[in-house]
């Protein structure tokens, strides 16, 4: 077992092309961090580097107190999960499992206790003489997992593992993985682009991005899945982290005859005066243009909320509502400029957006109950939860605290 | 196994069901008419019977007695199988009066070392030439290509005086070497193309699993090359076994070296007019590649590959 450590870690290949700049993460012994973030953020990057594939141009690191820049890959006690599995296609499981043992000349029942211990906790026993063409996603990706448990290693680097099988063997794998994790203890370092796969896992989960301008770092936040969602650094971190993701609209936090309100959109919402003393540079922006953030949840329809008072309703008109049966997705349109930042707009190309799909108005999305969920077309009165707003500089797009 | 579940691959499916079992999968689009897919297999038959035509005619030629093979054509033999008289002395002569067991022997001495030491080579060259990094790395590679478009005639007579100041002429050693020069280039290309296309993390993974490049080589890509190194194998073998030129030049007409293809050659000079003997010398000669090509060519179906990336 050991810590993972990143310091001032840095990339640039042959050509001039700059990946990663100024990324220091702190992987602490037995925890399981994952790296997430769009497509092209350098996630892959990092995790190859610690396992020697790719190699360190700037920065130092570590694993252990041991600095591993110079080592190659068979001497850094790590195993790799590859997102396509990598089996070894003429070898039985078995073999697959038992193929980095032997190149560590182990003893032969040693290598024997080993596999057929993996073999029992993953539950391929069966498939242990079978060749990997014989075998379904899921047991593909169950030995290539074994292959990685046999070893003992230091740590395990997982690269996107789950993202070939399909939604519900993703999900029990990920809990699979996850209790396994736990149970082994040993140090993780988990890559994917999905969020949710990213909060469920994590004992702490890092948001990386692309570089988009000079001595920025790709790291963005690095926090428990907990703390991220609710205080996201930047647009980007709370535009990235949750599903459906955060609404944003444009606004302005003023005062009104003795009352805080936030105005966006029309709407003018009273805020608790708690709620902003816990950020004070708020009182820096008071008037001024600033994007308001509000989570889907922090919506609900205003039957379910009696004792809320009238400043802290609005009335929308949805134009999509999603029943889910646990919950419904109201969807409606806001009278106001979307916001379009640079943060916002790489989120939105990674989903496959673009600014002209969004037109003119600002498109928000309510979580609410499902038994009172409204009927498409039919004006609803909504209830926002105003403690549970975010704010954010509309310029550099980081959060006021 | 993937996640994306198209609505175009059911359907595929379901056309692959509607072919019988074993059958190979067939590109034809739906509606090809009936008439023009009999139309390519008559042409398909045709071809197959103008190629075999001749073979057919040398071996039954091979078993008939001179002078039945002087009097009449040998599908006479096949329109009076019972009337003729068939005989083994054609073979019988040829194998120990012409000395075409000898030169069978030696044909065999000549083309194994000639078809292994190439292809070993290659594959290790191949190898380095697609996963090793190393300074001029892209020029040698550039190099053996470039050796591809030299014809070998061109380098006889200088190599030939290079063997005959070293003593090389005449000498087993001495056409292995000439043979495994003049294959190394395709070998290299060849497999370079192969193991060049196999998946990097098969690599990648095989390294943090502590293999050397070494390892990897042995363990890895020799065994999910096979196809490749088989191809290449039939190739080699069938050119060297078939060759004249490089034999006549490097090795000569002495009984105790020469090749079956020489010595076919010989019989053809000596005695012309032997009909009989030709054919069955000349079946001799056929046999190895024959068994060669039949126990080998499984390697070039099967896709050793799959199962090893996702489903």
């Amino acid at each position: 077992m050991a810590s993972i450590t990143f310091e001032n870690v840095g990339k640039v290949y042959p050509g001039g092309t700059r990946a990663i700049y100024d990324v220091s993460i702190h992987v602490e012994d037995g925890e399981f961090v994952v790296l997430v973030g769009p497509s092209g953020c350098g996630k892959s990057t990092l995790l190859r580097m610690v396992a020697g594939l790719e190699e360190v141009t700037e920065g130092k690191l570590y694993i252990g107190d041991r600095v591993v820049n110079d080592v190659p890959p068979k001497d850094r006690d790590i195993a790799m999960v590859f997102q396509n599995y990598a089996l070894y296609p003429h070898m039985t499981v078995y073999e697959n499992m038992a193929f980095g043992l032997r190149l560590r000349k182990m003893p032969d029942d040693e290598i024997d206790r080993r596999v057929q211990e993996a073999a029992r906790i993953l539950e391929i026993h069966e498939y242990l003489d079978r060749r990997p063409k014989a075998l379904s996603g899921g047991q593909r990706q169950r030995v290539a997992m074994g292959r990685a448990i046999v070893r003992e290693p230091a740590a395990f680097l997982m690269d996107e593992p789950l993202s070939n099988l399909d939604a519900k063997l993703r999900v029990q794998m990920r809990s699979e993985i996850g209790l396994l994790q736990e149970r082994l203890g040993t140090t993780t370092l988990y890559v994917t682009h999905d969020q949710t796969e990213a909060m469920t896992m994590g004992d702490r989960v890092a948001v990386l991005r692309k570089i988009s301008h000079e001595g920025e770092s790709n790291l963005q936040q690095i926090d428990t899945p907990r703390n991220l969602y609710d205080n996201p650094d930047n647009l980007f971190v709370a535009g990235f982290i949750g599903s459906p993701s955060m609404n944003f609209v444009y606004g302005t936090i003023q005062e009104e005859n003795g009352k805080l309100g936030v105005k966006f959109a029309g709407h003018t919402l009273s805020v608790d005066r708690e709620a902003i003393a816990k950020r004070p540079s708020l009182s820096n922006y008071a008037g001024k243009e600033i994007v308001i953030g509000v989570r889907p949840e922090a919506f609900e329809i205003a039957q379910a909320v009696p004792n809320a008072t009238d400043d802290q309703k609005m009335t929308v008109k949805p134009q999509l509502v999603e029943q889910l049966g646990s919950e419904a997705y109201v969807h409606f349109e806001m009278d106001s400029p979307p916001v379009i930042t640079p943060d916002i707009q790489e989120l939105l190309e990674d989903q496959g957006a673009d600014e002209e799909t969004l037109g003119s108005v600002t498109k928000f999305t309510a979580r609410v109950n499902p038994d009172l969920a409204p009927e498409t077309g039919q004006e609803t009165v909504l209830v926002v939860d105003t403690s549970k707003l975010h704010y954010f500089d509309k310029d550099t797009g980081t959060a006021i605290r | 196994m993937t996640a994306e579940v198209g609505s175009r691959e059911p359907k595929a499916r379901r056309r692959d069901d509607l072919l019988p079992r074993g059958s190979v999968a067939r590109l034809d689009p739906v509606g090809t008419s009936f008439w023009s897919r009999a139309l390519v297999r008559a042409a398909v038959v045709v071809i197959a019977v103008m190629w075999s035509l001749p073979t057919a005619g040398l071996l039954i030629s091979s078993f008939r007695s001179a002078n039945d093979i002087n009097s009449t054509g040998w599908w006479t033999a096949l329109l009076h199988p019972f009337e003729t008289t068939w005989t083994l002395a054609n073979y019988e002569q040829v194998l120990t009066a012409s000395g075409m067991f000898d030169a069978f022997v030696n044909s065999l001495i000549v083309t194994v070392p000639a078809t292994v030491i190439p292809i070993t080579l290659a594959a290790f060259a191949a190898y380095a030439f697609a996963w090793m990094q190393f300074p001029g790395r892209s020029f040698l590679f550039a190099v053996v290509v470039a050796l591809l478009i030299v014809p070998l005639q061109m380098t006889l007579v200088p190599l030939l005086q290079v063997y005959n100041r070293t003593g090389l002429t005449g000498t087993f050693l001495g056409i292995w070497l000439a043979h495994t020069g003049f294959g190394l280039p395709l070998a290299v290309y060849i497999l370079y193309n192969y193991i060049s296309q196999l998946p990097r993390d098969l690599f990648e993974s095989a390294f943090i699993d502590g293999a050397s490049h070494f390892t990897a080589f042995t363990r890895l890509v020799l065994p999910l090359s096979m196809p490749a190194l088989a191809a290449f194998a039939i190739f080699q073998f069938l050119w060297v076994w078939n060759d004249l030129l490089v034999a006549l030049v490097f090795l000569g007409t002495d009984s105790a070296v020469a090749t079956l293809t020489a010595r076919l050659n010989e019989l053809v000079g000596s005695r012309g007019q032997d009909w009989h003997l030709l054919t069955a010398g000349a079946f001799v000669t056929m046999v190895v590649p024959v068994v060669v090509f039949l126990s080998l060519q499984r390697f070039f179906v099967r896709g050793l590959l799959a199962g090893s990336m996702k489903g």
